[in-house]
């Protein structure tokens, strides 16, 4: 049976909700316990977050003012103390979990499977390669730890379950480098959510028609707390600029939901969002490409769909 | 001039395909103390290579005696050759195979791969290989002479502004130029109009292939097998008919050749390929496969008569770029090879380029295009007129006493109002790739899209005026890539370049009605990266 | 101060990569090989610090089989000053690559050692990391600027927040991210140059690491086909399919 060790990542007093997906994870991976531990300056509130999750038998709370930001080089000692009891050690494939499992797993001579995507058995998982181009089933040794970071487009986040697991302070004896210092964090130069990284997009296409109106793009996009992308073709007509591109000459993005509004699906397009969660696709020409790959299709004048939608939310 | 950098060398040779690569072979072999590099615009060896391909082995028996011991990847040996009329959309006959048909002794290859397989052996040899450098522009000297190649400048913004990593190109200076471009090569269309090198000959012509590679379901190849048709969906007055080789592991080369002196200005040489693989004939072949690679190629198909004169003072020119291709056999790379030998030879023993143009048409490169320079003009009267006289000249092997003339391919598209096309019986299509878009994908074709637009359009005011009305903006449908798009209509219509899709075909440089499409390379290494085709 | 560049050759950016039709792995005869693109911004930072004087030396180092020599010489020919070339036979994991660059980092004695921040083929973005555990030195990851003043280094993260600004003492490791740099141009005379440049050959035995998969990979397969979902017909259906996926 595997006992898993979950890392929490955390900002601002709030539990991030890939931790949640890791969760979903990991109870695919037979354990008998699946623990979570939360390492912070003051964990407290943390912590109960994470012990409200479905299927956590037991939060470590580890404070330490050294934890007052997410260094890898400061936490991972720290893991790599507790991951004795453990027979697995996981991440969220963020750049907080990417950023640190690996260091996790080389402090216990371990190797490590980042970003899986499907979970066999508690040592048999599916990742991504090429970019997605190629997906491996990686079997890992059972006589040994498996470090590893979920991916967060993959798996759907665990809900709250019927009562709060125990919370534990865990004191960790390990020795804490000094060599590396948090200084600052500059948060997102708009308020809108970065593209490469954010959970919704909403993309406009040539049909969009201007630059002028791709704010209605914007607005819905705003609505929906999403980021804002273009199909190649909206860029090169001059309605948004270049680092919106999504496609295989832009950005390759896997957002849970992408909503691709008058863009046609190009093979290039599709390359750019064909591991996003769920595509829907709002296009006037009911035969274009997008809708062989879209989840959810709408066949209609953006410029008439697009206000109602935004109502409707 | 500039305080450009430059190298020197022996002899500068520009094109890494098949000729440049065995002229540079055979000169180091003969000479090799000689200094000599060849300049290649695609980022690989090969990676902008595309042909059919089925070789005769024996330019390459004399070049490398021993190649057979360690033959190119895919490389099968032809078992059997077909022959079939695709009568029309649902009936095909199969017909005796034309004597220039039959394979018996020679290869089907993938020709990148056979010169990415020939390039370290060149190198071993002493041969400097630069690919990913496209020469931009010739140089001259005070006489007036060619002395080089000027390497293009690398990190150009696209409105012609300097990019941080701007790099300038340098020049590359050699008392000897060789041109091996391959078919409607840029270098050589300059060089040409230059020196009034065609004053004396036919206008060039071109034909423009199409191919795909395909993994085919497992099974369904038989290795060796060669296939070519005729007929259906070319109508009589269009040159078109298709190849299908089959290489090992159950993949096949799929390809469709159109002659670019078609008639009907709304012609699309990409929907011809397409319906021809959907012909209940051929389809059965492609279901549970999928695409590997695609891309286009501009074919050179003029021969005897419009071969231009092949040197130049200090160049010379070899292969496809001068236009060596034998039609009926729709081969060239045996006649691009044996060309790149003798000016290897010739250069060995004269160390110049005077007197190669002599040497190049007393050869048996020359006499093999004699034999069979009346074939492809023959077609210009139609499908029945051309099989007729392509049977007597074959018969004759090419002592006609007459010879048929080349007339420029751009001419011969018909205006709008005075061409009926005829009824083309196209077939639905389910089988990839659904549209030039997708293709374009196959051919990985990359250029940065911050780079100054490589096809340039003389005046773009002709595009929506007299070219819209006249032809209907031909290029828009004789692109294989989808390059040129009119966007708008009325006032408001603009012509559009989508230059990244481009895969370097120049079948615009060749086909535009007006001659007002010049291509020239883009920043090196751009373009298509073909994977064994 | 000497920079230690890791260098990965992989299969092209551009190569349309094709799984084997049995499964056994991806296609890479006759495909295009190109040096790692985050590792060439990683060579490129490191040849920026060498042109503004705050390094002496940039050395780039590869792991791989024989024919790996010509993409050091690439390296050589953007302009470091020296190669190594750790030779094996069968591609290697990250944990093993970690290992076998420490023992270049004990060797070498480098102040920093930049890498990019994955490779393109395996997609782990491990390596980095896990030489700075071993080393027991910090890791500046995902970087996207990178300022030294004297033993220190502060680095500009991208990370899903925004961008993060850690300080670092040297000697340390940086991996770098997209937006750090934009690599340059290789000139045609530099790679002339570069066949004369110091190019050492050692074994990774020789090293004392020992090659070997960690994990095995028993199963290759293209990506899973998206297939056409459900059309909706109006924006109150589109609303309440959204819904029904817990999006909305």
């Amino acid at each position: 049976m595997s006992k898993i060790l979950i890392v929490a990542e955390h900002a601002n007093g709030q539990l991030n909700n890939s931790t949640a997906k890791v969760l979903s994870a990991a109870k695919q991976m037979g354990a008998s316990a699946i623990e979570v531990a939360v390492f912070a300056a003051d964990p407290a509130a943390i912590a109960a977050q994470a012990a409200q999750l479905d299927g956590v038998t037991r939060v470590r709370a580890v404070a330490n003012a050294a934890n007052a930001n997410a260094l890898a080089a400061v936490l991972a000692p720290q893991v790599a103390a507790l991951a004795a009891d453990y027979t697995h050690v996981l991440g969220p494939s963020t750049t907080f979990g990417k950023d640190l499992m690996p260091c996790v797993a080389a402090l216990l001579g371990e190797a490590m499977v980042s970003d899986i995507m499907k979970v066999h058995g508690a040592h048999r998982f599916e990742r991504p390669i090429y970019a997605g181009n190629a997906i491996i089933t990686v079997e890992c040794p059972a006589t040994r730890k498996v470090i590893a970071t979920v991916r967060n487009a993959s798996f759907a986040a665990t809900g709250n379950g019927a009562s709060a697991a125990p919370v534990e302070a865990a004191s960790v004896n390990a020795t804490l480098p000094s060599h590396t210092r948090f200084i600052e964090l500059k948060a997102g130069a708009s308020d809108r959510p970065d593209l490469q990284s954010a959970a919704r997009v909403v993309s406009g296409g040539r049909a969009v028609g201007s630059a002028e109106n791709f704010a209605i793009i914007y607005k819905l996009a705003d609505k929906l707390g999403a980021g804002v992308g273009a199909s190649r073709a909206a860029v090169d007509a001059g309605y948004a600029p270049n680092d919106m591109q999504v496609g295989q000459t832009g950005k390759i993005i896997a957002p849970e939901l992408y909503v691709a509004i008058g863009i046609s699906g190009a093979i290039q397009h599709l390359t750019g969002i064909k591991d996003a969660g769920t595509i829907v696709a709002i296009n006037k020409d009911g035969e274009a490409p997008i809708f062989e790959v879209a989840d959810i299709g709408l066949v209609g004048d953006l410029f008439k769909i697009i206000p109602e939608l935004e109502q409707a939310l | 001039m500039s305080d450009r950098e430059s190298m020197e060398y022996d002899v500068v040779t520009v094109g890494a395909g098949p000729a440049g690569l065995a002229f540079a072979i055979r000169l180091k072999q003969l000479k090799p103390d000689i200094r000599v590099c060849v300049i290649e615009k695609a980022s690989t060896i090969g990676a902008q290579i595309l042909s059919g391909a089925v070789i005769e082995p024996g330019p390459l028996d004399a070049l490398l005696p021993q190649w057979r011991k360690a033959p190119p990847p895919s490389c099968v040996p032809a078992t059997h050759d077909e022959f079939w009329w695709l009568r029309d959309k649902q009936h095909a006959t199969k017909l005796p195979t034309p004597p220039q048909m039959h394979n018996a002794g020679n290869y089907i290859v993938s020709l990148g791969a056979m010169c990415a397989w020939l390039a370290p052996q060149a190198e071993a040899l002493g041969v400097e290989i630069y690919p990913g450098f496209a020469a931009a522009e010739p140089l001259y000297d005070a006489a007036g002479a060619v002395c080089g190649v000027r390497i293009g400048d690398m990190g150009v913004a696209k409105d012609g502004s300097h990019k941080p990593a701007y790099t300038q190109g340098i020049d590359i200076k050699a008392p000897l130029t060789v041109l091996a471009e391959g078919a409607r090569g840029h270098l050589t269309k300059q060089l040409v109009a230059r020196y009034e090198l065609d004053r004396d000959s036919d206008p060039q012509c071109w034909s423009i292939g199409i191919k795909e590679l395909w993994q085919l379901a497992p099974g369904k190849g038989t290795s060796g097998k060669i296939v070519h048709t005729v007929g259906w969906p070319a109508d009589t007055r269009t040159y078109g008919g298709s190849f299908l080789y089959h290489l090992d592991g159950d993949r096949v080369a799929v390809g469709y050749v159109v002659g670019l002196d078609y008639a009907d200005p709304k012609l699309m040489p990409f929907e011809l390929f397409q319906q021809f693989k959907h012909h209940p004939h051929v389809k059965p072949l492609f279901e549970g496969g999928k695409i590997v690679s695609g891309g286009a190629r501009a074919i050179v198909t003029g021969g005897w008569q419009s071969l231009p004169r092949v040197e130049m003072p200090g160049a010379i020119l070899i292969g496809d770029t001068a236009g060596l291709l034998n039609v009926p056999k729709i081969k060239g790379t045996h006649q691009a090879m044996r060309s790149a030998m003798l000016a290897a030879e010739h250069l060995a023993a004269s160390g110049k380029a005077e007197g190669f143009n002599f040497v190049l048409r007393n050869s048996p490169v020359m006499a093999e295009l004699r034999k069979v320079r009346n074939i492809k003009p023959g077609f210009k009267k139609g499908f029945w007129f051309g099989m007729a006289n392509a049977g007597w000249e074959t018969v004759t092997a090419g002592y006609s006493p007459w010879t048929l003339r080349n007339k420029p391919d751009y001419q011969q598209t018909r205006k709008l109002d005075a061409y009926v096309p005829p009824d083309r019986q196209w077939l639905d299509r389910d089988l990839p790739p659904r549209d030039r878009l997708a293709a374009v994908y196959f051919s990985a074709t990359e250029h940065d899209e911050d780079q100054p637009v490589h096809l340039h359009v003389a005046d773009t005011s002709v595009c929506v005026t007299r070219c819209a009305q006249e032809f209907g903006n031909p290029c828009t449908k004789f692109c294989p890539a989808g390059v040129y798009e009119m966007i708008g209509s009325g006032a408001d219509m603009r012509l559009q370049i989508n230059a990244a899709n481009c895969v370097h075909c120049k079948t615009c440089d060749i086909k535009d009605p007006y001659q007002i499409i010049n291509w020239v390379t883009p920043e090196g290494g751009a373009g298509p990266n073909y994977q064994n085709l | 101060m000497k920079i230690l560049v890791a260098y990965k050759r992989v299969v092209d950016y551009n190569v349309r990569i094709q799984v084997k039709p049995d499964g056994s792995g991806v296609v890479t005869e006759g495909v295009k090989l190109s040096p790692n693109p985050f590792d060439d911004i990683a060579l490129e930072e490191a040849l920026r610090l060498r042109e503004k004087g705050v390094a002496t030396e940039v050395v780039v180092a590869t792991i791989g089989p024989a024919d790996a020599q010509a993409h050091l010489r690439n390296g050589l020919a953007m302009g470091a000053n020296r190669a190594i070339h750790v030779t094996t036979g069968a591609p290697i994991q990250p944990l093993t690559a970690a290992r076998a660059l420490l023992k270049l980092v004990e060797k070498e004695q480098p102040q920093i050692v930049i890498l990019g921040k994955q490779a393109i083929d395996d997609d782990c973005s491990q390596t980095g990391q896990m030489l700075a555990a071993l080393w027991g030195r910090p890791q500046a990851t995902f970087a996207s600027k990178v300022e030294i003043t004297g033993t220190v280094a502060k680095v500009t993260r991208e990370v899903d927040a925004g961008l993060e600004v850690i300080e670092v003492d040297l000697p340390a490791v940086i991996t770098t991210d997209l937006r750090l740099n934009e690599p340059r141009f290789i000139k045609l005379p530099d790679i002339m140059k570069a066949k004369s440049k110091p190019l050492e050959t050692v074994t990774l035995e020789s090293l004392g690491v020992e090659s070997g998969d960690h994990h095995k990979v028993s199963a290759y397969a293209p990506p899973p086909k998206r297939s056409k979902g459900v059309m909706v017909k109006d924006v109150p259906e589109l609303v309440a399919a959204l819904k029904a996926k817990g999006l909305l």
